[in-house]
Order: structure tokens, then C-alpha cells, then sequence
């Protein structure tokens, strides 16, 4: 396969950007979106040109790392991540666009690669049940029905990457924090935090300049761990409730 | 060179109790005069950060990752051990400690095992407080798997994505103790050199990767967890950015390496595609509660697996290994599917495959409760193969997967330069030639939340904090080191990627220092790797500045130090002359083609003191005494 990649390229924060074309040739259809960048970087240093500047580490789906808008979708066209996706699913010939996730929160570096500590800070500001270490009861003391455990875990399977940040016309970061909100929500260890947890860290994303929810669900869409919005939903009912129910 | 392995006196079971009667403490108003710097955000550099931050410290942590959430500990996917026999089935902490030595083939410390073993109830009951979602029964009791190399289960787990999890729970635990400040996060930084003064480990040389700029930090002690060296074989199951940077600098500083050789060979991994691969992907052990592995029982089958009865199958591992059959522990495993696929029965296109069937499972408890155990992993087995395992079998073949090698520490984790700690697989203490399944996680997590908050506060309490700073003469000369060869590696502007280059060495190191080694092959390693390494230095293409973020200096620098430390790697597996664990020397194997293990001369752990580029390494020797368990012929049969 021989493919055009109009690739975003920036020096550094400052620079303003712009597109460049490279030609991907001897492309194949196994292999993973991140390996057809490897051989055009290995291309472009052996000709002494600086490669691609992409953020990338467990290449198998679940370090959340990657983060590539391919032809306007993040992720690109399948479900997963864009270490996951694999040249099979593009035509020979194809033109594709690559741009970094694009979110006022999330300021582009260099090239492909972005700056998400904002995501660090909400966690910061409540993303955690306070439990030193020493103090635990055994494992078992506190039973957990399986329902509740499924649910805490499928909110917990998000791996923080930022996709669904990108996929809003809004950039809300909404999906992210009511994962991590739900999942320690629901479980009975973190009910003693649940109302300051939820405002403290909506209040940090909102002051990470995150946008608001207006239901479009393009997040869950993009979404590679298929994270549900219906924990959106979830987290709006805490907010509520935290809000009505604690001063300050 | 002594080495000291300070193991505490007295009977096994009270070891640990005796170092922590005796320990010395520190005042809690003086804890926070004590700065502790942790290289590595991974299970054990996050669980060791959170925990010594709790205790009052002051923490540094640094991780080259943009998030110390993304650390590689995320990946682990089975699950973690712990002797809680919640099923009562007759799993004890004793029976913990005898599986891991014994699976680690009478290559690790008694007394390091055996606290581990204990450590391993703790983490549980800590990992469910700080909200782990562990895998629980319908009656809300935790739920339990079996492992590899054990005939109880006491696996627990979290879906596919166990690591994950726990790593999720110890990075959010440290998050709490960032925002109240007692821990100063650096991502995006990477260790380029460690400092030490009057032989005591002060500090480090970091490179800020977003800005290329180079730092100096000066702690009271410094920890390293940067987990294995796995990409020296450029080809693994870890991640790309995996490195053996901080572990080797240390060791150029004078920090001892110990058993590099036993380097683990995972048994269920996709296999090899093609030659743009940039990894390979691991597919739990968990699998192997479920599936059967088989191959042809005829060279050269053609047929697809639907198509082969019964009769022409070949289960090897139930063949060979009746009482654990799948379940077998990995090294013998990983040489079981490899012997087949050299005796023309691979599967795949290739040869180098055999099948993880899960047919039978499906048949007898239905596609659900497959997808239910599995369903994230069989998932990405169909993402990457575009073969549906619900209907086909699985093609796997082994891989390298763990480190049991790093750097040498003694009972308190502390390497011989004072004062510098390693955790987690950046040590080599509790798994010896072979770790079994669902010990890495335990052991990361043990060293940092149960064990460094110990060890570390001993060694401390003996400091004055403070002290020097980063403008002391060692520092400046360090970070002139650090820039020269920095310098020195854009200057060459060569024709090769570090991509290539690397890609060529860890070919010369999976083929001969990889699943089987013979002397000869070792020897071939050894006058291959300088060759490679001279063409990195006179060809080498890393085009930008040093000033800047440039992923392919990041790289480079990463590939340079694996060049030096592939040659010690084959150094060690030459100069142990026996079969043990996942070391497996072609001349030393009994008569059924098992490791041949010589206990009389080589119950020792060899630890590697750097002697200079281009000169040999000098190899000092632990021996290795047993006192409680007996030193059997490893037997899965």
C-alpha cells in the first residue's frame, strides 16, 4: 500500500503550525497506524530530517499514551486506540490527515504531541480514596456485590487519553472525570469522599478550561474503552446533590 | 567486594519482625527535613512515593512518561497473588514462598521470598481500601484465579487489566499526596546519570524532555524503579519506551548488576508478523486456565485446526506435564511450544506458532463465561490478527516478557552504593532464574508500600539530611557527562536510524542470547554486539538539538546504553554454566531435554561490577544458602 499523510507539524508551543505531506510507501496491511509512522521517521532521520513527534508507549491499547486525530476522528476510524488501529483498515492510495488532539486544555507541544497534565490535576483535586497505607481491614471485611463491583470496574477501565476531550465540539472533559467520579462512587470504600470528590474535581476541570456537556455523546463514540455516558449522567446526579447538600 | 546481603537473624518466619523491632525510626518533625528522590512511576516508584510521602518525607518522583499513570506497570493484565486462601484450598503463606522459589528454580533469597509472601495478604486488604475493583463473587467476596506453577488459586484480579488497576489505585493514592504537596511530580523527565559523593548515592542528572533541558537534583537518598530491560531484544512484550537507561547509568557509577541473563520468555504472546514490528503482544496466562494448547501431531499439517481430529493433535503440555499440564510455569512452557515449532509442527505463517484453543472451554460453559473472563483479551487478539478466537484457535508463541535480573540489593533493597534503592523489577531479589505468573505486580507493590518505607527510614536515620547541593563539584562534572555525550550523538549525523540500529542488535540478541544459548552462540553475541555498537557511534542519524523536545535523541540515548548492556547480558549467560529457570544452556540439559540445574557450583547470584567500556566485567559472587526448603529437581510432572 502507498498512502499521502498531510501531518500537523509544530516546533514548539509558540510556533504557529502547519500541514506537511509525506509519502508512507511499502505500507502493510498488518501493521499498526504508530508502525507506518516508525518506517516514515526511520526514513526521515536516515536523510537527516527531524521524525514526527508523536507520544506513544504500550502500543497494545491500555497506557493511553497515543493520541492522533486521523482524518478527523480520535482514534481514527475503528473502535480502540490509535496504537490498535491497523493499516487494513485504510485503501491503498488514501490521503490521510494526522493533527494532535485539538482542546484549549490540552496545548500542543510539538508536532502530534499535547500537553494533558490537566487530566494530573483533577485527579489531584479529588481522584482518590484517603487510605494510608497500614490502616486497611482485611479484603473480605467489606462485601461488594458483583453488580456494583462490574459497574465501578467499567468506569475504571478508562485509560485517560483524552480522546473524548478531542471528539467534543466543546472539549468537555466530562466523560473523563465522571469515570473516575463513578468509579470510586459506587464503591462503598469511597462513599465517605463521594460529595466533596465530585465538586472538587468538576471545579478543577472547570478551571482547566474544559467546556460544558451539551449531550452530543460524541465522546462515548470516540471513546476506545467504550466508557458509557450514561456515567455522565451519574455524575451530574452527585453534582447535584453535593451541591445542595454541603456549603461553601 | 563483600557482599553483604544483611538478612536479619533468627528463624525464617521472623526475619522481617527483627528488622522491624531493630530498625532505626526518625522523629516525625524531622522526616520532613529528608528529601528522597524516585526514578520510576510504575507500580513500585508510585506505591514507594505515595507511601513514603505519607510517612512525612519529602518526595521527588520522575518519569519519562507524559503521566506517571502510563508507566508500564499499566499493562499487566492477569492478575496478582496473594496467600489470603480465601478458597480454603489449602494455600498458606508458607506454600506462596515454596512456589515462587521453586518456580524461581533455587536461584532467589529465602529470606526475601518468604517476606514477600507475607507482604502479599497486606496488599490486597490496601489495594481494596484505596478502591481497587477487584473481581468479586456474587456473594460480594472477592474472586480468585489460578496461575502458572501453582496448584491453588490465588490470583486476583481485575478483568484483563489488573495492572492497570492497581497501578490506577497507587498513582491516584500518590495524586492525593501531590495536591498536599508533599510529593513534586516531574513527568516528561528522564534520568540521565546518577550522582553520588563520598560513596553515597546525592543525585541525580535528569533530561526535561519537553525542553531538552538538563538538571541537577540533590536528595537523601535515591530510589530507582524503572522496571526491566526486556527491549534489548528490541522485539517484547514491554512497552516501547521501556529502558535500561537509569538501571545501567547507576551501574557505570558502580552499582553491581546481578543475574542479567535470567531474563524471562513469556509463553502466550501474538507472534512475530513481520519485520516493521515494533512489539509483541502478550496474551494473559490467565488464558490458560481455559485453553489448551496444541499443535499438529504431524510435520508440515496444512489443514486449518477445524480440520485436524483429535487423533493428529498434540497437547503438548498435557503430554508432557500431567499434574499442571496448560498451566505448567512459563520457562518450560515457553521451551515446550518452541521444541515443537523446531521439530516442523509451528503453526502459522512462518512456522513459529502453536494454538491456544479454547473450544472445549466454550462447549463447556458457553461463549459468556468465556467473554466474561476474557473478553477484553479476545478483543485485542481479533483487533491485531483480524482472527476471531471465539471461532478460531489462538495462535500464539513465547516472547520476552519480564527482567528477574537488575540490579543487586541487599535484604533492605538497598544496592552496595549507599543510599541508592531499587525496586520492583529494577532489582533482581525475589524471583531468581524464573518469576511465575501474577508475582510482578505483588512484588512491585510489596517493595513500595510495605517494604522501602522501612528499610528506607533505617538508612536514614543514620543520615544528617542535607548537606550538599547541586552546585558540588560531582554534580557539575556529572552533568558535563551528560551533555558531552548528549553532544557527542548529534554530532555524528550519520545514515541510520536508531530505529534500525536497534532493530539489528536485538536481532544478534534474541537469536543468540534469547530462548537457548550454547557457548558458541554466546561467543558470536559477544563479537557481533561491539561491532553494532561501533557502527551506532560512526553512523547514528539523530537530526534537532539537545534543546528542544527530539524523541529520536530520546531514543538514541536509550539504544547507546542497551548496545553496552546486551554484551553484559551475554557475559552472564556465558559464564553460568548450567541450565536453570528461563536460563537455558544448551550443554546442560538432562536426557528429556529439561534444565539440567548445578546446584554444586552455581548456587550463587552473580552480581557484575563495571570495570570500564571495552574491559570485562568482574563477576562477584552471593552464594545462595538454604536453610528451610530443599534444593529438589523442579518437577511439573
Amino acid at each position: 500500500m502507498k498512502l499521502t499523510l498531510k501531518v500537523w507539524r509544530q516546533n514548539n508551543p509558540s510556533d504557529s503550525g502547519r500541514f506537511v505531506e509525506y509519502q508512507a510507501n511499502n505500507v502493510v496491511p498488518d501493521m499498526s497506524f504508530l508502525e507506518m509512522l516508525d518506517v516514515v521517521n526511520g526514513d526521515l532521520m536516515a536523510q537527516g530530517q527531524e521524525p514526527i513527534a508523536f507520544d506513544h508507549d504500550c502500543r497494545e491499547g491500555i497506557c493511553g499514551s497515543c493520541s492522533l486525530v486521523i482524518n478527523g476522528r480520535a482514534h481514527g476510524p475503528t473502535r480502540g486506540t490509535t496504537c490498535q488501529t491497523y493499516m487494513r483498515n485504510f485503501s491503498d492510495g488514501q490521503t490521510l490527515v494526522i493533527e494532535p488532539w485539538r482542546a484549549k486544555a490540552f496545548p500542543v507541544l510539538r508536532d502530534l504531541v499535547c500537553d494533558r497534565s490537566a487530566f494530573d490535576r483533577i485527579t489531584q483535586a479529588g481522584g482518590y480514596i484517603s487510605s494510608n497505607v497500614g490502616g486497611a481491614p482485611d479484603g473480605n471485611a467489606l462485601p461488594i456485590p458483583k453488580v456494583v463491583a462490574d459497574k465501578a470496574m467499567d468506569a475504571a477501565e478508562c485509560i485517560g487519553c483524552g480522546a473524548c476531550v478531542a471528539a467534543c465540539k466543546n472539549a468537555s472533559a466530562m466523560l473523563f472525570v465522571s469515570a473516575k467520579v463513578s468509579h470510586l462512587g459506587l464503591l462503598p470504600q469511597g462513599q465517605p469522599e463521594r460529595t466533596a470528590r465530585v465538586r472538587k474535581m468538576v471545579s478543577q476541570m472547570d478551571k482547566e478550561g474544559f467546556g460544558a456537556c451539551t449531550n452530543q455523546y460524541e465522546c462515548e463514540a470516540a471513546c476506545p474503552k467504550e466508557i458509557s455516558a450514561d456515567f455522565i449522567a451519574r455524575m451530574n446526579g452527585d453534582y447535584l446533590w453535593a451541591s445542595v447538600t454541603t456549603e461553601e | 567486594m563483600n557482599l553483604d546481603s544483611k538478612i536479619p537473624e533468627g528463624p525464617l518466619e521472623q526475619k522481617w519482625d527483627s528488622f522491624k523491632s531493630n530498625m532505626k525510626l526518625i522523629n516525625p518533625s524531622n522526616k520532613r527535613k529528608y528529601k528522597i528522590l524516585i526514578v520510576g512511576t510504575g507500580l513500585a516508584g508510585a506505591s514507594a512515593a505515595a507511601s513514603l510521602a505519607e510517612l512525612g518525607y519529602q518526595v521527588e518522583t520522575f518519569c519519562f512518561q507524559d503521566s506517571p499513570r502510563r508507566a508500564h506497570s499499566i499493562a499487566a493484565q492477569g492478575g496478582i497473588n496473594a496467600a489470603k486462601n480465601y478458597q480454603n484450598d489449602g494455600d498458606s503463606i508458607w506454600r506462596l514462598f515454596y512456589d515462587t522459589i521453586k518456580g524461581g528454580d533455587f536461584r532467589s533469597r529465602e529470606a526475601n521470598v518468604y517476606r514477600l509472601a507475607q507482604m502479599s495478604v497486606k496488599i490486597i486488604d490496601h489495594c481494596v481500601a484505596l478502591g481497587v475493583p477487584f473481581a468479586r463473587e456474587y456473594g460480594g467476596l472477592l474472586d480468585n484465579r489460578s496461575f502458572g506453577g501453582a496448584q491453588v488459586s490465588r490470583t486476583f484480579y481485575c478483568r484483563g487489566q489488573t495492572g492497570q488497576q492497581l497501578l490506577l489505585g497507587a498513582y491516584s493514592t500518590m495524586a492525593r499526596q501531590i495536591a498536599q504537596g508533599r510529593i513534586k511530580s516531574h513527568p516528561r523527565t528522564e534520568m540521565l546519570d546518577l550522582v553520588t559523593i563520598d560513596g553515597r548515592a546525592r543525585g541525580i542528572i535528569v533530561r526535561d524532555l519537553q525542553t531538552g533541558k538538563i538538571e541537577s537534583h540533590v536528595g537523601d537518598a535515591v530510589v530507582l524503579a524503572t522496571g526491566g530491560y526486556g527491549p534489548v531484544f528490541f522485539l517484547s512484550t514491554n512497552a516501547v519506551g521501556c529502558n535500561v537507561t537509569a538501571t545501567y547509568r547507576a551501574h557505570k557509577r558502580g552499582a553491581l548488576f546481578a543475574n542479567p541473563c535470567f531474563t524471562q520468555i513469556h509463553p502466550t504472546c501474538i507472534p512475530v508478523t513481520g519485520d516493521y514490528q515494533s512489539k509483541l503482544t502478550l496474551m494473559s496466562e490467565s488464558l490458560r486456565n481455559d485453553g489448551r494448547i496444541w499443535v499438529p501431531k504431524n510435520q508440515g499439517d496444512k489443514r486449518s485446526p477445524d480440520q485436524i481430529p483429535e487423533a493428529d493433535r498434540d497437547y503438548f503440555l498435557e503430554r508432557k506435564y500431567p499434574s499442571f499440564g496448560n498451566l505448567a510455569p512459563r520457562d518450560i512452557s515457553s521451551r515446550a511450544a518452541k521444541e515443537a515449532c523446531d521439530a516442523g509442527k509451528g503453526v502459522g505463517e512462518g512456522g513459529r506458532g502453536v494454538y491456544l484453543d479454547f473450544s472445549d472451554a466454550i462447549k463447556r460453559l458457553g461463549e459468556n463465561v468465556i467473554r466474561e473472563r476474557y473478553g477484553n483479551l479476545f478483543d485485542m487478539y481479533h483487533h491485531i490478527t483480524n482472527e476471531n478466537p471465539y471461532k478460531v484457535p489462538m495462535r500464539i508463541y513465547p516472547a520476552v516478557h519480564y527482567c528477574m535480573g537488575g540490579l543487586w540489593v541487599d535484604y533492605t533493597l538497598m544496592s552496595n552504593i549507599s543510599g541508592l534503592f531499587v525496586l520492583g523489577e529494577a532489582n533482581f531479589s525475589d524471583h531468581g532464574a524464573n518469576r511465575l505468573g501474577a508475582s510482578a505486580l505483588m512484588q512491585g507493590l510489596a517493595d513500595g508500600y510495605f517494604v522501602a518505607p522501612y528499610t528506607i527510614t533505617n538508612y536514614l536515620a543514620s543520615t544528617k539530611p542535607g548537606g550538599v547541593g547541586t552546585d558540588h563539584a560531582d554534580f557539575k562534572r556529572c552533568e558535563n557527562d551528560v551533555n558531552e555525550n548528549i553532544k557527542k550523538i548529534l554530532s555524528i549525523k550519520g545514515k541510520r536510524s536508531p530505529l534500525s540500529i536497534h532493530r539489528e542488535m536485538g536481532k544478534v540478541v534474541w537469536n543468540e542470547v534469547g530462548m537457548a544459548r550454547t557457548r558458541q552462540s554466546l561467543t558470536k553475541a559477544l563479537q557481533q554486539i561491539p561491532a553494532i555498537r561501533e557502527e551506532f557511534w560512526k553512523n547514528v542519524s539523530v537530526p534537532g538539538s539537545g534543546a528542544e523536545m527530539n524523541k529520536g535523541l530520546e531514543y538514541a540515548l536509550r539504544v547507546s546504553d542497551f548496545l553496552e548492556f546486551a554484551e553484559l547480558l551475554a557475559e552472564d549467560a556465558l559464564a553460568r554454566e548450567e541450565s536453570c529457570g528461563a536460563h537455558f544452556r544448551e550443554e546442560y540439559q538432562t536426557e528429556d531435554g529439561e534444565a539440567k540445574r548445578n546446584d554444586q557450583d552455581f548456587a550463587f547470584v552473580s552480581a557484575w561490577e563495571y570495570k570500564g567500556m571495552g574491559n570485562k566485567p568482574v563477576l562477584h559472587k552471593e552464594p545462595l544458602t538454604y536453610d528451610n526448603v530443599h534444593l529438589a529437581v523442579r518437577s511439573y510432572k
